[in-house]
């Protein structure tokens, strides 16, 4: 039982992660009606960029506002040099470019950093585990990225849904055309819708980095759960995003630790152990394609 | 009368196209396949870089003829890297296809070269198949074959009488083969086997289920990104002091500068390690540092070998590329200067050779190295080569 909150707990962690990334690319494709692959490389440059503030202040609280900063920076950069022109253009135009881009910005951090991974250490304060219950004990860091995620889910919704801001990233969603005619400047709104979910993936990059290998190429091998993320939520649904992510991670984590064991007491030990693990993987695809079956705007689609 | 002038006329031009083809042969091409991009790129850049270093050592030659190295990206897909090699032998027309990292890769290209009479010349992957019923004579290898590595681990961890492990690879050929190769040699308690995705980053979940386990030992073999992201996390999750970790393939000269002290203590297995004491070995440690500014790291001393291995078969047959019994025969031999020292070859062309013990130590300027401790095993076989039909 105590093992069942444990993993929980890990699933929950897993989901606010997806979660952060989820927000920004359904906003992005929402709103700008833009598939943005190079969502997984803003995240990318985010674990970088905090690597390096914290290699060159030696501070790793110093260094996660400078690298929010400066990824909310790139986020806009890339936008207005790269994405602008491509609002526009068909889908599978924007898919090409922004796969140009994740070869871009591999190439790039490649260059700066070198391929090998980089070594991000904690500080002391953070690098421990604690007990949550007797008997359960957990990482203090990956309960500090819950404790973000879920912050930063709330301060979502109330942006969302109580500030002019919110206001204008709800209407743009449902009908662009009607909010460009109403005097609202839809050029800039989209470089700050852009800049704002560079930013969310740049914060999930810098909590992914002490965890994970910081290294090029890392952003894709999120970006495809994140996608799985936004089709089950209901593209361009930050509602969607937010219980999509939590449903994701949840449905991952507790199927790759609970599945092999409750296929054992059905199958033989080898059956379970060649099914058990096949069967973890593809279960969030699985469950993805029941969901489009079933709803094919997702669960939670934009009105 | 017609056809007389036709010979007359034909005969010549004839003649032409074979000298002009024999002319062609004066270059050796090799095709070198490895992951190059992405998170395994690291892996790729250090083979890569070895084979470079190897032909400059050659003097860019390899066997006296001039060497055109063509290289391809992976991926680490095996899709990818079996059209890669079907490029190389119809388009470039490759006398020798090298390298592989993943074993998954290395079972969709080696039956694709081989079949069509081309030497593939592994420098990695090991798979079982491959060393056991699809052995092939134009197959060799200068890596190993999987089991061999964990079946030293697996030896040393029964000699200091440890029991109740917990087992744990990514799900792939290479993953059932390491576990196999470890369950072989290990006479204690395997409390349980699990088995992960290939490349996946996080082990949490999986964490959790040894801490509600509580075996005594916990073994694993997570090569490249994967073992660097369970090493942290592992260390993060407080298991590091209360459980003993033993690896294959998983602390090596690319993690540890990423992993640092989550690694220090750690054991390993292998038949290679930059301080062996060989000529050939301070050589290329040396060179490499001087080149590149890094420890070189196994999978580089194999792509060296491989490179060394095909130039002798060359030399073997004075450069004349069409004598494939000849360089078949000359590779068995296994006459190079080796970076692991003097090896021979098993009747499957996979490796009969020693396997050590390392540990990861602080050295005196700090950083952490790999150390050898001693030979778990020497001159060992691979298990699998009864299987083979191949006699010589």
């Amino acid at each position: 039982m105590l093992l069942v909150l444990e993993q929980t707990l890990n699933g929950l962690q897993y989901g606010v992660m997806l979660l952060l990334m989820a927000a920004g690319l359904t906003l992005v494709f929402g709103i700008m009606n833009l598939v943005n692959l190079a969502h997984g490389s803003l995240y990318m440059v985010g674990a970088y960029l905090a690597t390096g503030f914290h290699q060159w202040t030696g501070s790793f609280l110093v260094a996660v506002p400078l690298a929010l900063a400066a990824t909310l920076v790139v986020g806009i950069v890339v936008e207005v040099v790269a994405l602008r022109t491509l609002y526009e253009r068909d889908h599978l135009d924007q898919v090409l470019a922004t796969f140009g881009l994740i070869l871009f910005f591999n190439e790039l951090v490649a260059i700066v950093w070198g391929r090998a991974a980089l070594y991000t250490s904690l500080p002391g304060w953070l690098s421990g585990h604690m007990l949550v219950l007797p008997g359960v004990r957990y990482p203090v860091y990956r309960a500090l990225v819950i404790l973000v995620g879920l912050v930063v889910a709330a301060l979502l919704y109330l942006m969302v849904t109580r500030t002019r801001l919110g206001m204008l990233i709800r209407a743009g969603a449902s009908n662009r055309t009607m909010v460009a005619a109403l005097g609202v400047n839809i050029r800039l709104l989209y470089t700050v819708v852009f800049g704002f979910g560079a930013a969310l993936a740049g914060l999930a990059g810098l909590m992914a980095g002490p965890i994970y290998a910081v290294q090029p190429g890392m952003g894709e091998q999120i970006l495809i759960q994140v996608f799985v993320v936004i089709v089950i939520g209901g593209i361009g649904s930050i509602r969607g995003a937010v219980i999509g992510a939590v449903i994701v991670g949840m449905v991952d984590t507790l199927g790759r630790a609970f599945l092999k064991p409750m296929l054992s007491t059905v199958l033989s030990p080898s059956a379970a152990d060649t099914a058990g693990p096949a069967l973890a993987s593809m279960l969030i695809y699985m469950l993805m394609a029941a969901v489009l079956a079933v709803r094919p705007q997702g669960l939670f689609p934009v009105r | 009368m017609r056809t007389t002038i036709r010979a007359l006329l034909v005969g010549p031009l004839v003649g032409l196209v074979v000298v002009g083809q024999a002319l062609a042969a004066e270059t050796v091409k090799i095709g070198f396949i490895t992951s190059l991009s992405g998170p395994a790129g690291i892996i790729g850049e250090h083979m890569k870089n070895s084979v470079e270093l190897a032909l400059d050592h050659l003097g860019r030659k390899v066997g006296g003829l001039d060497a055109e190295m063509i290289y391809g990206d992976d991926q680490r897909k095996p899709d990818v890297g079996k059209q890669l090699a079907d490029e190389m032998l119809k388009k470039h027309k490759v006398h020798f296809v090298s390298g592989i990292i993943w074993s998954n890769v290395m079972l969709a290209v080696a039956p694709t070269v081989t079949q069509a009479g081309t030497f593939m010349i592994g420098t990695n992957a090991g798979p079982h198949e491959l060393a056991g019923k699809m052995c092939s004579e134009f197959f060799f290898t200068t890596s190993w074959q999987n089991d061999q590595t964990p079946e030293a681990m697996g030896k040393y961890m029964s000699d200091q009488g440890l029991t109740d492990v917990y087992a744990m690879a990514p799900n792939y050929a290479a993953g059932k083969d390491m576990i196999s190769g470890f369950k072989r040699y290990f006479k204690g308690r395997v409390v349980d086997e699990v088995y992960t995705k290939l490349g996946q980053q996080d082990y949490q979940a999986e964490i959790s289920q040894i801490r509600a386990k509580s075996p005594k030992i916990v073994f694993v073999f997570y090569p490249g990104d994967m073992g660097i992201q369970f090493l942290k996390q592992y260390a993060q999750s407080g298991l590091r002091g209360q459980i003993p970790l033993y690896s294959v393939y998983t602390v090596d000269e690319i993690s540890l500068p990423a992993v640092k002290e989550a690694a220090l203590g750690q054991f390993e297995t292998r038949y290679w390690s930059p301080d062996l004491k060989n000529e050939a070995n301070q050589r290329y440690v040396a060179d490499f540092k001087k080149k590149y500014g890094k420890m070189p790291v196994f999978y580089g001393a194999q792509s060296y070998d491989g490179i060394m291995l095909i130039d002798s078969a060359v030399r073997a047959v004075k450069g004349d590329l069409a004598n494939k019994k000849g360089m078949i025969a000359a590779m068995r031999k296994a006459d190079y200067k080796s970076t692991r020292g003097k090896y021979a070859y098993n009747v499957n062309h996979f490796p009969i050779q020693n396997f050590y013990l390392l540990r990861a130590v602080q050295a005196p300027d700090g950083e952490i190295v790999m150390q050898t401790q001693k030979a778990v095993f020497e001159n060992h076989k691979d298990a699998y080569h009864q299987e083979c039909g191949m006699k010589w």
